[in-house]
C-alpha cells in the first residue's frame, strides 16, 4: 500500500520532492511529526543547494529512497520546543546540517563526532528515529532533535550563511583535524565550487597562503579579486605546474570528478598532506613513490560533529565570511539543478524558502 | 666516456661483489675507496644484511641501476680509522651504516635531522657520490663514512642480528612514531611478514601494542603468533575472517611491494585510522574516496628515516633486545640467496658474513 504522506505525522507539511532518478522536482504536501520533549520545530527561511543533494535526486550512488525532499543546509526560526528543550526558545535562529540524528552513545558520539557514528540518520534520505522517511530543507518545516539543531550567530546573514552548514563545516573539520591552520603555510585549494570558494576564505582567515588550483583558467580573476586567493594554478598549464611542484604544504581537495592525484600529490612538499572531501564516483589512481619518499599522506573527511559545526559558524561570524550564493525561488529550482550540473554557478544556489514554498 | 677504472679511482684498495649487468648476476670485484677524511669512519665490514631492495637494484628494476653495482644498506663491522675531526667514534667501536652516506647537510630537512628526505641525498649504493663517483655499497669488505652518516651498535646487540635494523628496523620504526601509531593498547596491523613486516611485529610488540600480521600465506600463522609473537593472523583472502576484523586497527605498517588493493586495509582500520605503506608497489594503486571520508582515515607513505632517529631506533632495539630473525651465509652462496629472496624463501632476513666469508 503506497504511503500517504501527508497523514504519516499530525503536521502539514509542504516541500518539493522527486520521485525518481530523473531527479526532477516538483510540489509535494506531506506532514511533519510533533515535537517530542527533545524536538524543536523549525520555520525554514532559506536552504542551500548542495551538490549532494544532485547526487541524490539522481540516484548517482545508488541509495536513493523516493518520495526524496533534499537539502541540508536550512537556517529557520524555531516555532515551538519539546518540554526538555533548554538551549532554544520559540523566535530564535538555527540551522540544520547534514544529520538530524545519531545513536548518541558510541565512542564517536560520545566525542562529539557524530558524523562518523556508524548510525547516522541524514537529514534527508534517511529512515529517521520513527522509522519515517526522513525529508529535508526543499520544505516550509522541519523538526529535529535537539542535539542535532545548531545556534546561528546573529551576525551571519541567513541567505549566505546556509550554505556554511554543509560546504562550511566540510572544509573547516578537515584543515582543523590534520592541522591545516599555522600561519604562513600555504593551502592549495582544489576545485572552485560550493566548497571550494569557502575553503580560499577560512583559509585566508587562518593567515594561510591559499592557491586555487583549477582546470578552468576562466575562474582565475575570480579566485583573486572576489575571493582573495593569493595565486591560481592552471592545471591545463604544464609549465606553471612544474613550477609550483613541492611548494604547497596542504591540500583540500574538493573535486568530485575523478582527476588526477599524481598531479596533486607533486604539488606537496615534505610531509604533505592532501585531504579529499569531495567524492568522486570512481576510484582514482594513487602512485605510491610520491607517498613514500616525501612522507605525504591522503586523508579523508566527512562533514563534522554538531560542536565543531557550531564552532565553525561562530568562527565565520567572527570573520565576516558567509558563502557567495545566487538566491532563487523554489520553482526556479529544476533549472538551478541543471545550471549545478554544469557548475554554472557562483558559489552555491540558496533557495529562499520562506517565500516560495508553500501550497498554492 | 672512458670506462671507469675501479680499482685506481681512490686510493685504498677494496674488493666485494658486484652485479655486472641487469641479470643481477653477483661475482667478485675488485674496486677502491677513497682515503680516510677528517671528518670520515672507516670500518672493517664484518655483516651485511640483504635487503630486498638490494633485488631490485641489481636486476635495474627501478631503471636507476649502475653498473657494476655493489649493492649493501645494512652492514656493520669494527671502527679500523677515524680522521683528524671525529669526535663520536674511536677505533675499535661497532658501528654500522645503513641507505645514505651524506646529504646536503644545509636543507631544513637536513637540519630537522631528516636526511631521508634531503633532495641531495647520496646514497650507500648507486649514487653519484659529492666527488663524482658511484658509490658502493656493504657487499665488500671494508667501508668509509662520514662521521654523521654512521650509527653505533650498542654491545649487547649481536652484529648479524642488528645488521638489517639498518634498513629493515628503521624503516618500520619511523611511521609507528611519526603517524602516532606507539600508544601502548593501540592496536596495528602488519602487511606482508618478510624483512619488513617481522620486525615491524617485533618493535610493535616492544611499544606495547597489540598486533595483527596480514598476510596471503595462510602457512605463516604458527611463525608470526608462536615465535614472533603477534597477537593474531589474518588470512587476507580470507573474506570472513577480514569481515570479522573490519575497523578494529588503529593503523597498519603496509610492506608488501607487489600490486595490491589497499581498499580491504582501508576497511580493517577505525575511524580515523590510518595505512602506512612502507613497500613501495611501482605501479598505483586504486583508491576511492569514499573509504577515506566516511570514516576520517589517511593513507601515507614512509622512506626509511633520518640519522637521529635512526640511533634512537638502535637504542630501543638494544633496550629491548630486538635483533632481526636472520640466515647468515657465506658470500659465494649470495646468488642463491637472491633466488630464495625473490620467492620469499626466507625467515626474514639472510647476512652475509663478511668478515669469514668474503676474501680478496
Amino acid at each position: 500500500m503506497a504511503t500517504n504522506y501527508e497523514d504519516q505525522h499530525p503536521n502539514k507539511a509542504f516541500g518539493w520532492a522527486a520521485h525518481d532518478s530523473s531527479g526532477l522536482l516538483s510540489p509535494f504536501p506531506f506532514s511533519r511529526r510533533e515535537n517530542g520533549v527533545d524536538d524543536v520545530a523549525v520555520k525554514i527561511l532559506f536552504c542551500g543547494v548542495c551538490h549532494s543533494d544532485l547526487h541524490a535526486l539522481k540516484n548517482e550512488w545508488g541509495v536513493t529512497r523516493y518520495p526524496l525532499i533534499p537539502g541540508h543546509e536550512v537556517v529557520g526560526l524555531v516555532t515551538k520546543v519539546g518540554a526538555n528543550v533548554e538551549k532554544f526558545k520559540a523566535g530564535d535562529r538555527v540551522g540544520v546540517g547534514v544529520i538530524v540524528g545519531s545513536c548518541m552513545k558510541c565512542e564517536a558520539c560520545n566525542q562529539d563526532l557524530e558524523n562518523y557514528c556508524d548510525k547516522l540518520i541524514f537529514t534527508y534520505n534517511s529512515v529517521d528515529w520513527d522509522g519515517t522517511n526522513a525529508f529535508g530543507g526543499y520544505s516550509d518545516s522541519i523538526v529535529v532533535h535537539q542535539r542535532y539543531v545548531l545556534r546561528f550567530p546573529d551576525n551571519l546573514p541567513a541567505d549566505k550563511g546556509a550554505p556554511l552548514l554543509c560546504a562550511g563545516i566540510t572544509v573547516y573539520s578537515p584543515m582543523k583535524y590534520y592541522g591545516m591552520t599555522e600561519p604562513g603555510k600555504h593551502l592549495g585549494v582544489a576545485g572552485l565550487g560550493g566548497l571550494g570558494h569557502v575553503a580560499v576564505k577560512i583559509g585566508k582567515a587562518f593567515g594561510l597562503k591559499v592557491t586555487v588550483i583549477s582546470s578552468s583558467p576562466g575562474k582565475e580573476a575570480d579566485a583573486i579579486d572576489c575571493l582573495g586567493a593569493d595565486a591560481f594554478l592552471p592545471t591545463s598549464d604544464p609549465a606553471k605546474v612544474q613550477a609550483a611542484m613541492g611548494s604547497i604544504d596542504y591540500i583540500i581537495d574538493t573535486i568530485s570528478a575523478v582527476h588526477s592525484l599524481p598531479l596533486l600529490l607533486s604539488l606537496l612538499k615534505l610531509n604533505g598532506k592532501l585531504v579529499a572531501v569531495g567524492l568522486p564516483n570512481k576510484p582514482l589512481d594513487l602512485p605510491i613513490f610520491p607517498l613514500v619518499l616525501k612522507r605525504r599522506l591522503i586523508g579523508g573527511s566527512d562533514f563534522g560533529g554538531i560542536k565543531e559545526t557550531e564552532e565553525m559558524l561562530e568562527f565565520c561570524a567572527k570573520h565576516g565570511i558567509a558563502a557567495d550564493v545566487e538566491v532563487i525561488k523554489m520553482d526556479e529550482i529544476n533549472t538551478a539543478l541543471e545550471r549545478l550540473a554544469k557548475s554554472d554557478v557562483k558559489y552555491r544556489f540558496v533557495i529562499d524558502v520562506a517565500n516560495s514554498v508553500s501550497p498554492k | 666516456m672512458a670506462p671507469v677504472d675501479h680499482e685506481n679511482e681512490h686510493p685504498v684498495p677494496a674488493y666485494g661483489y658486484a652485479a655486472r649487468d641487469a641479470s643481477g648476476h653477483l661475482s667478485p670485484f675488485k674496486f677502491s675507496r677513497r682515503a680516510t677524511g677528517e671528518t670520515d669512519v672507516a670500518f672493517k665490514i664484518t655483516y651485511c644484511g640483504i635487503c630486498h631492495s638490494d633485488l631490485h637494484f641489481i636486476k635495474n628494476e627501478w631503471g636507476n641501476a649502475s653498473y657494476p653495482a655493489v649493492p649493501g644498506h645494512e652492514l656493520v663491522g669494527v671502527v679500523t680509522e677515524v680522521g683528524s675531526k671525529v669526535t663520536k667514534y674511536k677505533v675499535g667501536d661497532r658501528v654500522g651504516v645503513g641507505c645514505m652516506v651524506q646529504s646536503c647537510r644545509s636543507c631544513t630537512s637536513c637540519a630537522e635531522n631528516l636526511e631521508n628526505y634531503c633532495p641531495g641525498m647520496i646514497l650507500t649504493y648507486g649514487s653519484k657520490n659529492l666527488d663524482g663517483t658511484i658509490t658502493h655499497g656493504g657487499y665488500s669488505n671494508f667501508m668509509v663514512c662520514d662521521e654523521h652518516f654512521v650509527i653505533r651498535i650498542p654491545d649487547n646487540l649481536p652484529f648479524d642480528g642488528a645488521a638489517p635494523l639498518l634498513c629493515a628496523g628503521i624503516t618500520v620504526y619511523s611511521p609507528l612514531k611519526y603517524y602516532g601509531l606507539d600508544k601502548p593498547g593501540m592496536h596495528v596491523g602488519v602487511v606482508g611478514l618478510g624483512g619488513l613486516g617481522h620486525m615491524a611485529v617485533k618493535f610493535a610488540k616492544a611499544m606495547g601494542l597489540k598486533v595483527t600480521v596480514i598476510s596471503t600465506s595462510p602457512n605463516k600463522k604458527a611463525e608470526a603468533m608462536e615465535r614472533l609473537g603477534a597477537d593474531a593472523f589474518l588470512v587476507s583472502r580470507d573474506t570472513e575472517q577480514m569481515q570479522a576484523a573490519m575497523g578494529t586497527m588503529d593503523g597498519i605498517i603496509d610492506t608488501v611491494s607487489a600490486t595490491h588493493a589497499i581498499v580491504p586495509l582501508l576497511a580493517l582500520v577505525k575511524t580515523n585510522g590510518k595505512v602506512v605503506l612502507v613497500g613501495a608497489p611501482e605501479k598505483p594503486l586504486e583508491l576511492p574516496a569514499f573509504p577515506l571520508i566516511m570514516g576520517r582515515k589517511l593513507v601515507g607513505g614512509s622512506c626509511i628515516g633520518g640519522i637521529k632517529e635512526t640511533q634512537e631506533m638502535i637504542d630501543f632495539a638494544a633496550k629491548h633486545n630486538i635483533v632481526a630473525d636472520i640466515e647468515v651465509i657465506s658470500i659465494d652462496y649470495v646468488n642463491t640467496a637472491m633466488e630464495r629472496l625473490l620467492k620469499a624463501d626466507v625467515k626474514y632476513r639472510f647476512v652475509i658474513d663478511i668478515a669469514n666469508t668474503l676474501k680478496p
